[in-house]
């Protein structure tokens, strides 16, 4: 199970954050320091993978080790937190999969497209990721998905204003 | 599709064209891009919220600028800063009519809210409502909502149109039903318990998304329970094979796969279903062979489902076929030049070798190359595949390497961690005694203060024990040996002061014992240990205990103790210590040293450590106190429950306190200390208040005890001590009995500990598979002789050595049964037993060092005096000290007088305890005994003893009851 997804830059700048487990604010920033610390440090050749504990609360709900995973993408770290026995492989494919999706979205999507419309991402990782499982692996489906929501959007937008 | 990316792309222009957002937020989000540091960042975040909380709060403003002000709420939110006062704005957006809006409402409140706040009373009624839309879009973004914000509390509000949603035209809506309904189990597993039917119903979907989210629920559920389901393997297998054969719609291929996310997750239910399952797993060979056969090697989606697949065939019952696919497939892994991969093939062959230990052994130099790899993450992994093949044939190069690399970290988490595991591996596999002390030392030394407090207890009762042999002189070898190194290692700068508790603690036990050194030359040592920046009053106290034990040593071989000079001046400095529990050692020891040989020798046994205590429960020898008491008018005892209730105030107090401690949280201030009327009874109170203090063994807590107790030694002398007496006595009883038994409950007598120690545990079981991987092991010329003597080292050793190892076995039984099983066949399970076997090990074998004697010397006189103190009762810091001396002789008590400043009341409690001490010893059974009203009988009974016995080093009062009728009678 996938406890937040994180994207940072690669100054350590947040771009996303979802949080699947409850953390308190203060907690998130812990987390979001600590992670940055740990992964813009790595050299490429490295695993994706990171062991990393953070607040006790964390580390003892989830039996000590939490692997990360993170991508780079853009100049973007996608940064996914799950229990020590998921499948890391899947959850790099995840990644991945989320990022085409936000590709045919915003047609080779960069991070300009995310920092400005960030909301947008975010409703796009409702529809791939939620309550910290992958629902869809169709991208045809969530584009499909989103297409509608869109065109309702335009619609409203057309009328309103 | 073509007309998506437009569209998207439009709207992402659109959006710096500015229909979407204005100018202004366009702006921020630029600033904030071009801000330098986070400091700037936060001053343009700080600046954006206060805006909008002023605009924000103004009337009418309009709903598309309002949605705006939310999604920039957002935005700050998600920097780390407090939106909180937007909230409320979010939740009113969810009730808005227009889609958008709705959405936005929706996704601010579900960043926002955590699935306890208060808000979320408030967006049930439009999620109902929503839920029943016409507009599926609608109601799928209520049950977006549903999955992040419905907690325990409100799930009963929206279940029913939950379910009803499962039947819902829309695939998506289904499947959004479904994942809500998991959440549901996930936040209060009973609530949807009735509807388990409806995941198996799901789980036939035309629509391969849904059967796909079904997949969550029903991994949570078989885990939770796997024999209800296992008639559900056939589909299970079923729709696999339907997966891997490429039955489902095109769109669910990724990377060239079929649907591989749902191959995953259903890998991963077979492993579950088909776990120690021979039937079950028999369904699944046939599937599970395909996949290994179509797999694609080239795609990171291809090796995730291999890897998910090799995960399966080592949690069911093996297959020799799979099994060698699986062992083909990791070996694949390993060789790869990728790390993720070889990350993933260590992690695989950790889960292989659980079942085949062989296997380990082909890959031993790849296994080696990433533990010399410099990704830190590839390191731990491998750490962690040596951890789950360690033999006593590799344990010393295997913790030798651990240490190695936890001396070198700085991540505490993984260094705790790693710690414990070296000392589990120690404790589990040592090959020899002096070996085990070292790799101890070691640990102890770079991350003591990381290490459980029971793994020094632990080393303390190895030295003071052996080994479980009976061999005195390897024993006594071993002590000189720890006293040794200990008196090397004291020359270090820094040390933890756990492991300074335990030089502590050694050293005076067992540094003069072989003779080697000095008594003075001891001492000398222990005073610098004093002295060192960084010692704490725990380490201070074992200190000076330790010193005790020497003086008492030397005394009662009739040798004269020589007070160095900077001892003296450390019980000078102690004697005035704001801890009482110092304070009353140094006063011990001071009277001590006056004390002639015998009685030293009585009151300190030479190496008595392990001695058991008979203790008189039920402190008859008082009884005639009591008589005595009442007689001459004292009230009688009135037992604590029928106590509280002697006064209407404090009856509506503790009801009081009974309700606000049902709710989870207390908004009330708590109340002051009350003063009651029950305790003005101090006379003939005397065995409760003992029970109350005695168990705390905590440092920490020593000295409100002797607070406590000193206070309640005066009890009768102003109401005002009286009502500080029972706030203490409240915290007593909160904190300190609780303390006492954890600590002490691990403890076991004398008896039990041989057997369980956990520490000597050695096997030369494993020497048999081991020599098969000798023969087996293949010689690869280009490697570096180093690696292949370390391969062979952690892969396997000499026969030679293996011998030796075996010979030197002398291990308790339970040592042997966990060795038999590690290499051994029933490898399924090995890591986990082993665990669990370790996990009670170490309470067993906690040593209650010095602590906890103290604070029942603590407690003991003032107990006493409590009873007899006159009516010039003087709450004087002296009289803890000088309670040893009072037992000791009347002459001593004297002399005390004529040092102390005469504190008009010192007296009195003096003349009281040695009153006390006459009636006591009527009843043989003196002062020892009264901790023990408070222990229950049960196994306890016997740590008790155990923890008795280890006062034996410190407490003058407990130990011989004769002593005082010689001295006093």
């Amino acid at each position: 199970q996938i406890h937040f997804v994180i994207l940072i830059s690669r100054q350590g700048k947040v771009r996303l954050t979802k949080w699947y487990s409850p953390y308190q604010q203060k907690e998130r920033s812990t987390v979001i320091r600590e992670l940055s610390g740990l992964i813009l440090t790595r050299g490429p050749k490295l695993c994706n993978f990171v062991e990393w504990k953070g607040f006790k609360v964390v580390y003892r709900r989830h039996d000590s080790i939490i692997l990360v995973i993170l991508n780079l993408y853009a100049s973007l770290y996608f940064c996914i937190c799950i229990d020590p026995d998921d499948n890391e492989l899947e959850i790099l494919e995840i990644i991945h999969h989320f990022v085409e999706i936000l590709d045919r979205y915003f047609g080779s999507v960069c991070e300009l497209d995310l920092i400005f419309n960030f909301h947008k991402a975010y409703y796009i990782l409702d529809e791939i990721l939620i309550a910290g499982e992958l629902q869809e692996s169709s991208k045809k489906t969530v584009a499909r998905l989103i297409a509608a929501q869109v065109n309702v959007t335009e619609r409203c937008v057309s009328l309103a204003f | 599709m073509e007309q998506l990316k437009t569209i998207g792309r439009e709207l992402a222009i659109g959006s710096h064209g500015g229909w979407g957002q204005s100018k202004e937020f366009l702006d921020l989000v630029k600033s904030i891009g071009e801000a330098r540091s986070k400091a700037e960042e936060d001053r343009i975040i700080l600046r954006e919220v206060e805006s909008l909380r002023r605009r924000i709060a103004e009337p009418d403003v309009p709903r598309r600028k309002m949605k705006e002000y939310i999604i920039r709420l957002v935005y700050a939110e998600m920097l780390g800063h407090d939106a909180s006062f937007g909230y409320i704005h979010a939740v009113k957006m969810t009730h808005d009519d227009a889609l958008p809006l709705k959405r936005t409402g929706y996704l601010a409140v579900t960043l926002f809210l955590s699935e306890d706040h208060d808000l979320i009373i408030l967006i049930v009624n439009t999620i109902q409502k929503d839920l029943r839309s016409d507009n599926y879009l609608v109601v799928c973004a209520a049950l977006a909502a549903v999955c992040k914000l419905i907690n325990e509390e409100t799930i009963p509000a929206v279940l029913p149109q939950v379910v009803d949603l499962l039947a819902h035209p829309k695939e998506a809506v289904r499947r959004k039903a479904v994942m809500a309904l998991h959440r549901f189990y996930q936040r209060s597993p009973a609530s949807v318990s009735h509807l388990v039917s409806n995941f198996r119903k799901r789980l036939c979907d035309n629509d391969p998304g849904v059967m796909g989210a079904t997949l969550c629920p029903l991994f949570d559920l078989i885990s939770a329970d796997v024999n209800s389901y296992k008639d559900l393997v056939i589909s299970f297998v079923g729709i696999l094979k339907q997966v891997a054969e490429r039955r489902l719609p095109k769109t669910y291929d990724y990377h060239q796969m079929a649907a591989p996310f749902i191959q995953i997750k259903l890998l991963k239910i077979l492993a579950l279903l088909g776990s120690g399952d021979k039937q079950a797993s028999g369904h699944m060979y046939n599937v599970l062979g395909d996949i290994f056969r179509k797999c694609e090697q080239s795609s990171n989606i291809g090796n995730a489902v291999l890897y998910e697949s090799i995960c399966c065939v080592s949690s069911i019952y093996p297959n020799a076929k799979l099994l060698e696919a699986a062992a083909e497939a990791t070996s694949k892994f390993l060789k790869s030049d990728s790390h993720n991969l070889k990350y993933m093939g260590v992690d695989a062959l950790g889960r292989l070798i659980r079942i085949n230990p062989d296997i380990a052994e082909e890959h031993q130099l790849a296994v080696i190359d990433c533990l010399e790899d410099p990704d830190d993450t590839l390191k731990r992994k491998t750490f962690e595949l040596l951890y789950k093949m360690t033999k006593s044939t590799n344990v010393e190069v295997i913790v030798d390497r651990m240490i190695e690399y936890m001396i070198n970290i700085s991540d505490n988490h993984y260094k705790t961690e790693i710690a414990s595991r070296c000392v589990e591996l120690a404790e589990q596999f040592a090959p020899t005694n002096e070996w085990f002390i070292r790799t101890m030392n070691k640990v102890f030394e770079h991350a003591g203060d990381l290490v459980n407090v029971r793994v020094a207890h632990n080393l303390m009762r190895l030295i003071a024990e052996g080994f479980g042999e009976d061999d005195e002189g390897a024993e006594s070898q071993l002590r000189s040996s720890a006293v040794d190194s200990y008196l090397r290692i004291l020359g270090e700068p820094k040390l933890p002061s756990l492991f300074l508790q335990v030089i502590c603690w050694v050293l005076g036990e067992y540094g003069t014992a072989d003779g080697k050194y000095p008594a003075a030359y001891i001492i000398g040592k222990l005073c610098d240990v004093t002295e060192a920046l960084l010692c704490d009053d725990t380490v201070k106290a074992y200190a000076i205990s330790a010193i005790m034990k020497i003086c008492a040593f030397e005394i009662s071989e009739g040798r004269k103790v020589e007070m160095l000079p900077e001892c003296q001046s450390l019980i000078d400095e102690l004697s005035t210590s704001h801890s009482t529990d110092l304070e009353q050692r140094a006063y011990e020891l001071q009277a001590l040293l006056c004390l002639e040989s015998q009685a030293v020798e009585s009151v300190m046994p030479l190496d008595a450590s392990c001695e058991d205590i008979e203790i008189d429960k039920n402190l008859t020898f008082l009884k005639d106190f009591v008589q005595q008491s009442i007689e001459n008018g004292a009230r009688p005892y009135i037992p604590e429950s029928e106590r509280s209730g002697t006064s209407n105030v404090s009856n509506f107090k503790s009801q009081y306190q009974h309700e606000a401690s049902s709710h989870m949280l207390r908004f009330e201030a708590y109340e002051l200390p009350r003063p009651s009327p029950a305790h003005v009874i101090p006379q003939v109170s005397v065995p409760t208040p003992i029970a109350d203090f005695f168990p705390v063994p905590e440092t920490t807590y020593n000295s409100e005890t002797s607070q406590a107790s000193k206070l309640s030694s005066v009890a009768d002398a102003s109401s005002a001590a009286h009502g500080i007496k029972l706030h203490l006595d409240g915290v007593q009883r909160r904190w300190g009995r609780p303390t006492y038994s954890s600590s002490s409950g691990p403890s076991s007598t004398t008896s039990t500990e041989k057997t369980t120690n956990g520490i000597t545990h050695i096997d030369g079981v494993g020497s048999q598979s081991r020599d098969k991987l000798n023969e087996s092991r293949r010689q690869q010329p280009e490697v570096s002789a180093e690696k292949q003597k370390l391969a062979a080292s952690l892969f396997g050793g000499s026969a030679g050595k293996t011998e030796k190892k075996a010979t030197s076995t002398q291990r308790a039984p339970k040592g042997n049964t966990r060795n038999a099983e590690r290499p051994g066949v029933s490898r399924s399970v090995s890591p986990e037993t082993s665990k669990e076997k370790a996990a009670p090990s170490v309470p067993d074998l906690l040593d209650l060092g010095e602590p906890n004697p103290t604070s029942t010397t603590i407690v003991d006189p003032f107990k006493q005096l409590e009873g007899l103190v006159g009516p010039t009762p003087v709450p004087s810091p002296l009289d803890n000290s000088v309670k040893t001396s009072g037992l000791e002789t009347p002459d001593l008590m004297a002399a005390v007088y004529t040092d102390l400043p005469p504190s008009g009341s010192s007296s009195g409690s003096f003349t009281s305890t040695t009153r006390d001490m006459h009636s006591a010893d009527k009843t043989s059974n003196t002062a020892t005994s009264e901790p023990s009203i408070k222990k229950g009988p049960f196994p306890q009974d016997s740590l008790r003893k155990d923890a008795r016995a280890r006062q034996v080093g410190v407490t003058p009062t407990g130990n011989n009851p004769n002593l005082f009728k010689d001295l006093l009678g």
